[in-house]
């Protein structure tokens, strides 16, 4: 039992409490300073836990809260506690979540200084931070199942933060539905997994999955099944968490949030939490190299499209949105391609540049009076320039020009493609033309923003304050050299170290290529963009305006996905609500009380109330008992 | 004295009957529909008078002075209707009164 | 004894409630809300001193009542029944809190019929002898056809009338089937019973206890409700007032489920576990279908209540995939429900009596001006979604892990109402809470805040420490 550990999500926690129960009573500064220091102490603390487990033998550290409940099975039961559980794995996700988390809260709470539900805002960051953690810190799946959809009750609650706003509405619900599938998909792998494995404990399940492949040696056709889709399925909860293809549609609309949630959940923590659960369960996807073929082969085909589409947007934040999804996608071809630590590495470099990217284009959009179209910007290399130099940072990292962070990350995952015995040549090239597909974004996104001339008429307002500077200083330095931090995961992934090397032989130029690419990325930008990167061409209109041509703009809306989605299951879902709107079987039961109805209504017909009517019957009927009876 | 057959009799009650219920069918004022009702109710105690000459017995003499007592008690409730119903609805049309309608 | 002592003093503070109400205006409710209190005080001290623990049904009375039908007067308590009544003290006395200012005439009455439905259900919980227990079926039925006849919205009358007659016909079924048990008691031992533990003895032939359990089955399925038999609940449940709408959905439906497992299942094992497939696959279309139903209504109620009917969908799935681990999970999401039903209702109900109005078209940016209020409502829905830390999930993860174990595909499919259960709980919230301020309303009261704390605080409790329901091992 450490108590460091079993405490850690407890400070973000009790900030939320006072936050929410005193939130309109407390003022800026003491509603800022409870919800920062909260995060100061939980990155303190995951500081000190990472020594800790950096000086323990045995590199694990647990520490078990309570004991939720009891799941029993045909064989016996097993228990589910809420316990902390951390590795080498979990620690690269708490300081990454405590450690950004801090400093973007640092900037949220000067960004959001003027906001009316300022203490809202930052009562749902903490409660953010708390169900991630418990996401990351669960030693049992059912208890990263409870963070998985606590950070996507926070994302959903962010992303509406703005709520009076339809469309923000709407990308919160969209958000949160579209990731419940992919939760769904996931409920029912833990589902699947319990029941072949009688355990869901992560340690627990791993070993068990290890041993029934090692026994059964193939031979058990049942248990590779279950493994094959359980595997599919948890890949099902990632994909949608991850805003990967074919649940990627949300992240985009997700923009509608404030700034700060952008850097914190849909780009450094929340969207990285489908990547940490593979991670976690690489023991399952080792047993399954169909399933993680398809990683392999989700996250290319990601990187990919989020490329195409980040090349046609006009709005800044899209443009960073689409560009995590394509990182993201990286991520998940390491995870494909068996290069673990390689792609938790990208995780956290990832965090580091694209925070960094999200808080500066907050300040950017900020000083130009909530400005995010990018063909209304232009030029803001003079007017601000140190959020522009940041920026540069964060771009250069973002392409992964040798010696940043995202150099020494992308490299590392580039360079075990080719090899791999789940990814290969084909997904080798992927990357490659990804590399080049980014290169050539950033520097779209560059030129038009930052360089040519200002196509804004009114003056940049800026927040001159110190603390944000130093958050955004602080982002930089790590995305710089983020990269030259030691990450040895060596002993959460030691299974994979037992896998057979494969024969494929490496070419020569496969590292130069890697390095180069970026490179012509950016010589062909500067060439091909020249009109965004000097505002006008000699002669020409001087006002710049996207290309609105059916295929850009097919490019813009994410490639029709959301059309399509629209069409296969939104229209019909909500055609099938329409017409049965008054509930077929409620009105196959009424038929009876038709039935009824019907007859009372002949009935009535009879009882007109005229005397000489009954009169007239009643003489009939007579005659006609009379005469049948005379027959 | 030659008697009058039965049949005679009968057919001058049935005729007496039929013609009473058309009217009490037919008549929409109700003092018409309770004269009619008199001339049934009479059309009954000429067959039970025929019928008592046939039989040669008393009864038959009997049941008419019950039908009349009947009679005369009927149409005194029948009037006394008639006129309330002339009071309420100043009007004697039987048809006013269907407020039993279902 | 204690327990009959306890229903009279229901129907006694009852009565006197309504001839208090003629002398002292605003007495009938501070008189319901004590008897409540203090009697679910001296129930709660009876069970914790109770010598046995009551994992097994345990005969607390027994009088001959007809003797020549050998009708007994006999009441019973297990574990299973202490959970729900223990859930109808609860849901009562929120009942009564809910109804403080929202019921304005003929008060008396009302808390008498309040109080009797209360008896009726407490009865239907103990009663062990089933003609005895048909009484209190009835007895529970027509108070509170009264309350929605005549305290219900504008629709009142219809849907006091159909919920009648689908619990009428359906009981009638129950009724046969009662008989029919009885006299094959006769039958076999040649005494005519209705004792249910001397039927628990009866060894029936499938051939016939597939009827019987038929019978019965009918009756709680309508109860529940399931699909097909469900269109009571839209309307009632839409036309009740706020504690009709509390009362009906927290307890009355698991009067079904309490039938379906003591009457349907332990008493035919046999029969029900034939019987399984076509109760699961009802079982799972009522999850799948309400979610779909209630994503496509306007009317607040309406949309609650037509996710109870997935919710309940769970229930019955749970039940008849036979294992512990299933049943536990019935019994939580029972209680789950019972919380979080009727915590929609009570929203509900302080909606409408701020705007007057039940259409989710009419509200909308509720958030502005009543922000505890949308926080509970918040939470509330995200307990209809199942979101993990409250009850509801552990009641569906528990159902589903234990019928995964047993019918894995009618599982998937179930899991399924999970994506539904999302896409209304964000309807109902969004539409009423979000979005552009439509009006101001007032935010919660002390009274309201009491009402939504309390029922917040125990689904936490239960969501986040299960073991203190799950501790019962309800005598399986």
């Amino acid at each position: 039992m450490n108590v460091l550990l079993a405490s850690l999500p407890f400070y973000p926690f009790v900030s939320f409490l006072l936050l929410i129960f005193f939130g309109k009573r407390l003022s800026w500064r003491l509603a800022a300073t409870i919800s920062v220091s909260s995060m100061a102490i939980s990155a303190l603390v995951s500081a000190i836990l990472l020594f800790e487990l950096s000086v323990t033998k045995n590199q694990v550290m647990t520490a078990n809260l309570w004991h939720w409940f009891e799941l029993s099975y045909a064989m016996g039961s097993s228990d589910v506690n809420v316990r902390f559980y951390l590795d080498g794995l979990s620690a690269v996700m708490i300081s990454v979540v405590t450690g950004v988390g801090f400093l973007i809260h640092l900037f949220a709470a000067i960004y959001m200084k003027s906001d009316v539900n300022f203490s809202r805002f930052m009562a749902y960051m903490n409660l953010f931070i708390v169900a991630m953690l418990i996401l990351v810190l669960a030693d049992n799946l059912v208890l990263l199942y409870l963070g998985w959809e606590g950070v996507g009750l926070c994302s959903f609650l962010l992303i509406g933060f703005w709520y009076q706003e339809q469309s923000n509405v709407l990308a919160a619900r969209k958000a949160f539905i579209v990731t419940r599938i992919g939760d769904t998909s996931m409920a029912i792998g833990l589902l699947l997994l319990f029941n072949s494995f009688g355990q869901l404990n992560i340690e627990a399940v791993t070993l068990l999955a290890e041993q029934a492949n090692s026994l059964s040696a193939g031979t058990n056709a049942e248990s590779a099944d279950n493994i094959y889709w359980i595997a599919l399925l948890l890949l099902g909860g990632a994909v949608g968490k991850s805003a990967q293809l074919p649940l990627q549609t949300w992240l985009p609309d997700a923009m509608a949030g404030p700034t700060p949630v952008s850097a914190l959940i849909h780009a450094a923590t929340m969207v990285t939490a489908g990547v940490y659960l593979i991670a976690r369960m690489h023991g399952i996807f080792l047993l399954a190299p169909e399933v993680m073929n398809y990683v392999a082969w989700l996250g290319a085909l990601t990187l990919l499209l989020a490329g195409i589409a980040a090349l046609a947007q006009t709005d800044i934040k899209r443009v960073l949105a689409y560009s995590t999804m394509s990182q993201i996608g990286y991520m998940m071809l390491a995870l494909g391609a068996g290069a673990w630590t390689a792609g938790v590495f990208h995780l956290m470099t990832h965090a580091f540049f694209k925070a960094l990217l999200f808080l500066t284009a907050g300040a950017v959009i900020y000083a130009l009076h909530h400005q995010q179209n990018l063909f209304k910007m232009g030029g803001l290399l003079k007017k601000l320039p140190f959020e522009s130099s940041l920026f540069i940072i964060g771009l250069i990292c973002l392409m992964a020009l040798p010696g940043t962070s995202g150099f020494f990350s992308k490299e590392a995952i580039i360079a075990q493609l080719w090899s791999s015995d789940t990814a290969g040549p084909m997904l080798w090239w992927c990357a490659i033309l990804g590399a080049l597909l980014t290169s050539i974004y950033s520097c779209r996104l560059f030129f038009l923003g930052f360089l040519g001339k200002a196509r804004f008429n009114e003056n940049v307002q800026l927040k001159k304050s110190s603390l944000l500077r130093t958050s955004l200083i602080i982002l930089a330095l790590l995305s710089l050299f983020g990269g030259l931090i030691p990450l040895d995961l060596t002993l959460v992934f030691s299974s994979v170290m037992n896998l057979p090397l494969a024969q494929l032989t490496e070419p020569t130029w496969l590292h130069t290529v890697a390095i180069i690419t970026p490179f012509i990325g950016m010589v062909f930008s500067w060439f091909y963009f020249k009109s965004y990167r000097i505002s006008h061409l000699a002669g020409k209109e001087h006002i710049l305006q996207p290309n609105n041509g059916r295929f850009v703009v097919f490019c813009r809306q994410g490639l029709g996905f959301d059309g399509l989605y629209k069409k296969l299951f939104i229209m019909p879902y909500q055609w099938l609500a329409q017409i049965n709107k008054n509930d077929i079987f409620d009105q196959i039961i009424m038929l009876n009380a038709w039935y009824v109805g019907l007859w009372h209504d002949a009935l009535v017909l009879v009882q007109n109330g005229s005397l000489r009517w009954y009169l007239a019957a009643f003489g009939l009927a007579i005659m006609l008992l009379l005469g049948v009876s005379l027959l | 004295m030659t008697s009058i057959p039965l049949f005679h009799v009968l057919i001058l009650s049935s005729l007496l009957f039929v013609i009473g219920f058309i009217g009490v069918v037919a008549r929409k004022n109700t003092l018409f529909m309770l004269m009619s009702l008199e001339v049934m109710l009479n059309a009954v105690g000429v067959a039970f008078i025929g019928a008592g000459s046939v039989w040669q017995q008393a009864d038959g003499q009997v049941m008419f002075i019950l039908i009349l007592t009947l009679a005369a008690a009927e149409v005194a409730v029948g009037l006394a209707l008639l006129i309330r119903m002339q009071k309420k609805y100043r009007s004697l049309d039987i048809d006013a009164l269907n407020q039993m309608k279902g | 004894m204690t327990l009959t002592c306890i229903m009279l003093a229901l129907l006694f503070a009852g009565g006197s409630a309504w001839r208090a109400e003629n002398h002292w205006q605003g007495s009938a409710k501070w008189l319901a809300l004590i008897a409540l209190a203090l009697l679910a005080t001296v129930f709660a001290v009876f069970v914790m001193s109770a010598s046995n623990d009551f994992a097994q049904l345990q005969v607390l009375s027994r009088v001959s009542w007809i003797e020549s039908f050998n009708i007994e007067y006999s009441i019973a308590l297990d574990q299973l029944s202490i959970v729900l009544i223990t859930l109808t003290w609860l849901l009562a006395i929120i009942c009564v809190l809910v109804s403080w200012y929202e019921i304005q005439s003929n008060v008396g009455f009302y808390y008498f019929n309040l109080l009797l439905t209360i008896a009726g259900i407490i009865g239907v919980f103990v009663a062990v002898d089933m003609f005895l227990f048909f009484f209190f079926w009835e007895v529970m039925l027509l108070p509170m056809t009264a309350i929605i006849a005549i305290w219900g919205h504008e629709n009142r009358q219809f849907a006091a009338l159909k919920f009648f007659i689908f619990t009428q016909v359906s009981s009638l079924l129950m009724l046969v089937a009662i008989i029919g048990t009885g006299y094959f008691h006769l039958m076999q031992t040649g005494q005519l019973s209705f004792y249910y533990p001397d039927w628990l003895l009866l060894d029936i032939p499938l051939s016939i206890s597939q009827y019987l359990m038929f019978g019965f089955f009918i009756a709680f399925a309508v109860k529940l409700p399931s699909v097909p038999v469900h269109s009571w609940l839209p309307d009632a449940h839409t036309q009740a007032p706020t504690a009709g709408s509390v009362l009906l959905a927290g307890v009355l439906l698991k009067t079904g489920a309490y039938g379906l497992i003591r009457f349907v299942i332990f008493l035919f094992p046999q029969a029900s576990l034939q019987f399984a497939p076509i109760a699961a696959t009802l079982a799972v279309v009522s999850i799948v279908y309400g979610a779909k139903m209630a994503f496509a209504q306007q009317d607040f109620k309406r949309l609650v209540a037509y996710s109870s009917i997935s919710h309940m969908g769970f229930v019955m799935l749970a039940l008849f995939a036979f294992n512990s681990t299933a049943y536990q999970g019935a019994i939580v999401t029972l209680v789950a429900h019972g919380l979080s039903s009727a915590a929609l209702f009570s929203l509900a109900g302080m909606i409408y009596q701020r705007i007057h109005s039940r259409n989710l078209t009419d509200m909308g940016g509720f958030w502005q001006s009543a922000p505890r209020m949308g926080g509970f409502a918040l939470a509330f829905a995200g307990a209809a979604f199942g979101l993990p830390g409250l009850a509801n999930f552990i009641g569906e993860f528990f159902s589903l892990v234990g019928a995964f174990q047993v019918m894995p595909a009618f599982t998937i499919i179930a899991a399924l109402g999970l994506i539904g259960s999302a896409i209304y709980g964000m309807v109902l919230f969004q539409t009423s809470f979000q979005g552009a301020a439509k009006q101001d309303i007032i935010d919660l009261q002390l009274r309201e805040l009491l009402i939504c704390g309390s029922l917040l605080l125990m689904l936490l409790a239960i969501g986040l420490y299960p073991t203190l329901l799950l501790k019962f091992s309800f005598g399986v």
